[in-house]
């Protein structure tokens, strides 16, 4: 049964959250098919739908393949569309992804990060969003419940921007975040509605006077440009989400940026890391602040685009960092949080000594003790200059 | 329902000018059928002939909004064009009035990749027309085997080779298993009964729920036919009762077409390359499994008209 929350301070835990959240919203269609550790997203949703909580349009597909196709279909159509998944549920509309952000249709989907197979785990890393980076979508990761409530509403803006128009999908951590009863403010229905504005269709296929082609078979001489605009687009995003994290934070006190930094500012060592596991890291901080150890973090909150310039001129002053990926590209050369970072301070002049980690796999606990000895490293890399290991699993 | 002169003062809403090959099945099918209704219809194509041959960016045949995603999904992007209608119609986003949703495939796209999303949407009763453009194979991509080539036919992938001659089973029953989702429509018909298809697909597109038809589409490229035989061959194909045409409607199943005479199946593969192995003396006992078989499902369905099925 769905939750029934009311404006201001309540515990939710993330998956309910994100239903609550669409069901503020009130999306003309919603299809999508339940996958552990999301399910509860499309349980209460489906509750919402049934009370007549929403005038949603809820199609019961029978797979994730479907899911994102229905979800093309109902977009192309002209509808606000939204839906959720994980893992192995991700890996299956794989397709339908590029093809969603190729017809430039701005769904908003959530994705409760969980570890792809094999072997089958359902716990949290970042192996399913990390395999759909390059998929054309706009990716943003949220530390907290609160965050991921957050992003949504701003998803959806960002997404059905006129600038922008690409589908967008909300990251958080599997159990720990969808799971975990968080304190956290609600904004008001009417809030909500105020913030994401009417929804916009730009050539939906349901204007029957005026009939469009929506997915033609473009070859040499016109596809590259039809890749060169959605390259344009997406690069545009990156104003958007700042305009918007702006906006929100002018409109509800909570204000959200390209990215999140702690005590990064006279830092001498760095961790990089996204959603939950920062939290933990903060604290690894704070203690070894009370040492002297001058420690920082900086958290990506938007992945894709990569704001690349942004990124290495928030860390260009660190003198050694520490990317702490919860996936692994499996190309022997670390993870993708570690190579993206890598390559956008390969520009500066003095670069600090950049190394990889792998994390949290599959579940696996990071605990503060894992952050500090992360920390320890990077002190000796400072001291030295050395680098021993570039890329290492971590608590294994 | 509507005559032949009625039909052909009606708009063309799939004109000319598109690149599917002289004498393919599938245009005179989804003229027909685009005819059948007089509400503005929206479209989806599977990935395949109809698809590549119709939507050369930037040209279309379509005069009717279309959307093609991918290749097995054609009933999950039709589900969610037409469940779009019914929200936006209930919000009062689009005006009120009857709309109708048609999902072209051919039989790779609805027999083997595309099933599972055809189940789902037919399952869900979503309130749309699947059609199936069946020429027995992968013609698009180079004539490979479907699981709707008929058995013994050479493909690519099952060629007729020195030890294994051409596909080694029989095709699948799609409408049967449709059926088996009792939909309040499902139909075999073939384009050189124009009459018969025009009529099945103004039924299809009447109901309320889900509808199915699959329609007989001979391909001159893959069946290694001339193009001006086309027809002749549907027709053979319906004489022969390899496909009858029939129609289940709310249940009730009705053969809508009995041949006076029935030909026997050699006369349909002889014209066709792609059988020309089975006339060697050593595969004739193909020939004579073929009709064994085709005799038997026409038997069973001989006795199943009128009945509730």
């Amino acid at each position: 049964m769905a939750i029934t929350a009311i404006k201001g301070k309540t515990a939710l835990t993330g998956n309910s959250a994100i239903a609550y959240g669409m069901k503020q919203i009130n999306p003309d269609v919603c299809a999508a098919y339940p996958i552990t550790p999301s399910t509860q997203i499309a349980e209460e949703f489906s509750s919402y739908v049934a009370d007549g909580a929403v005038q949603t349009e809820y199609v019961t597909v029978e797979s994730e393949h479907s899911a994102m196709s229905a979800c093309i279909g109902a977009s192309a159509a002209g509808a606000r569309v939204m839906t959720a998944t994980s893992s192995q549920g991700l890996a299956l509309m794989w397709e339908m992804l590029y093809v969603a952000s190729g017809m430039r249709l701005p769904i908003v989907m959530t994705n409760v990060n969980r570890a792809l197979s094999a072997p089958i785990n359902i716990h949290c890393d970042h192996s399913d969003s990390m395999g759909a980076r390059d998929a054309g979508w706009i990716q943003l990761y949220s530390e907290t419940v609160q965050e991921g409530y957050d992003n949504l509403f701003q998803a959806m803006r960002i997404a059905e921007d006129l600038r922008v128009r690409i589908p967008a999908m909300v990251c958080f951590d599997g159990f720990i975040t969808s799971h975990a009863i968080e304190n956290i403010e609600l904004l008001s229905d009417e809030e909500v509605q105020g913030f994401v504005g009417e929804f916009k269709a730009v050539n939906p296929l349901l204007d029957v006077e005026r009939p469009v082609t929506y997915g033609a078979l473009s070859l040499q001489d016109t596809y590259m440009e039809f890749k060169y605009q959605q390259s344009q687009a997406i690069s545009r995003a990156k104003e958007v989400v700042i305009e918007v994290g702006k906006e929100f934070g002018k409109r509800f006190g909570r204000e959200y940026g390209l990215f999140e930094t702690y005590k990064l500012d006279d830092a001498d060592v760095a961790v990089v890391i996204l959603n939950s596991a920062a939290g933990t890291t903060k604290v690894a901080i704070d203690e070894l602040r009370g040492k002297g150890i001058k420690a920082g973090l900086l958290r990506p909150r938007l992945y894709r685009p990569f704001p690349a310039v942004e990124l290495s001129n928030a860390l260009k002053h660190v003198k050694a960092i520490a990317c702490l990926d919860r996936a692994d590209s499996m190309s022997g050369f670390g993870g993708p949080l570690f190579n993206d970072i890598r390559s956008a301070m390969y520009e500066l002049e003095a670069r600090p000594k950049i190394i990889s980690r792998i994390y949290g796999l599959g579940g696996r606990d990071y605990k503060v003790r894992d952050a500090i000895a992360v920390f320890d490293e990077l002190e000796n890399v400072k001291k030295t200059g050395v680098v021993d290991e570039l890329m290492k699993y971590i608590t294994i | 329902m509507a005559t032949l002169k009625e039909l052909s003062a009606k708009k063309e809403l799939f004109t000319g000018g598109h690149r599917l090959c002289s004498g393919c099945g599938i245009p005179p099918i989804v003229r027909l059928i685009l005819r059948s209704t007089d509400s503005p219809i929206v479209a989806t194509t599977a990935t395949g002939c109809l698809e590549v041959g119709s939507t050369i960016y930037p040209y279309t045949a379509w005069r009717i909004p279309w959307i093609h995603s991918a290749f097995e999904n054609a009933a999950a992007t039709i589900s969610g064009v037409e469940t779009a209608y019914r929200a936006l119609r209930k919000r009062g986003r689009i005006p009120d009035r009857d709309m109708k949703f048609i999902a072209f495939g051919g039989d790779g796209g609805t027999y083997d990749i595309g099933i599972q999303a055809l189940s789902g949407a037919l399952e869900r009763g979503h309130d749309f027309l699947y059609v199936c453009y069946d020429n027995g194979g992968y013609m698009n991509t180079g004539i490979q085997r479907s699981s709707a080539t008929p058995m013994a036919a050479a493909t690519t992938t099952s060629p007729a080779g020195d030890v294994i001659p051409g596909k080694q089973n029989w095709r699948k029953d799609l409408t049967k298993i449709v059926v088996a989702h009792d939909i309040p429509y499902a139909a075999q018909a073939s384009p050189h009964n124009w009459a018969d298809l025009s009529k099945k697909a103004e039924k299809a597109l009447k109901v309320k729920g889900a509808a199915f038809m699959n329609v007989m589409s001979p391909c001159p490229l893959g069946w290694y036919t001339k193009p001006e035989d086309s027809m002749k061959l549907a027709k053979l194909s319906v004489d022969t009762c390899y496909w009858p045409l029939y129609e289940v409607e709310n249940g009730v199943l009705r053969v809508t077409y009995k041949p006076k005479e029935k030909r026997p199946f050699e006369e349909w593969l002889k014209p066709q390359g792609r059988f020309k192995h089975v006339f060697k003396p050593e595969n004739a006992h193909l020939i004579e499994e073929s009709q064994k078989r085709i005799d038997l499902e026409w038997q069973r369905l001989l006795d199943l008209d009128g009945k509730r099925v």
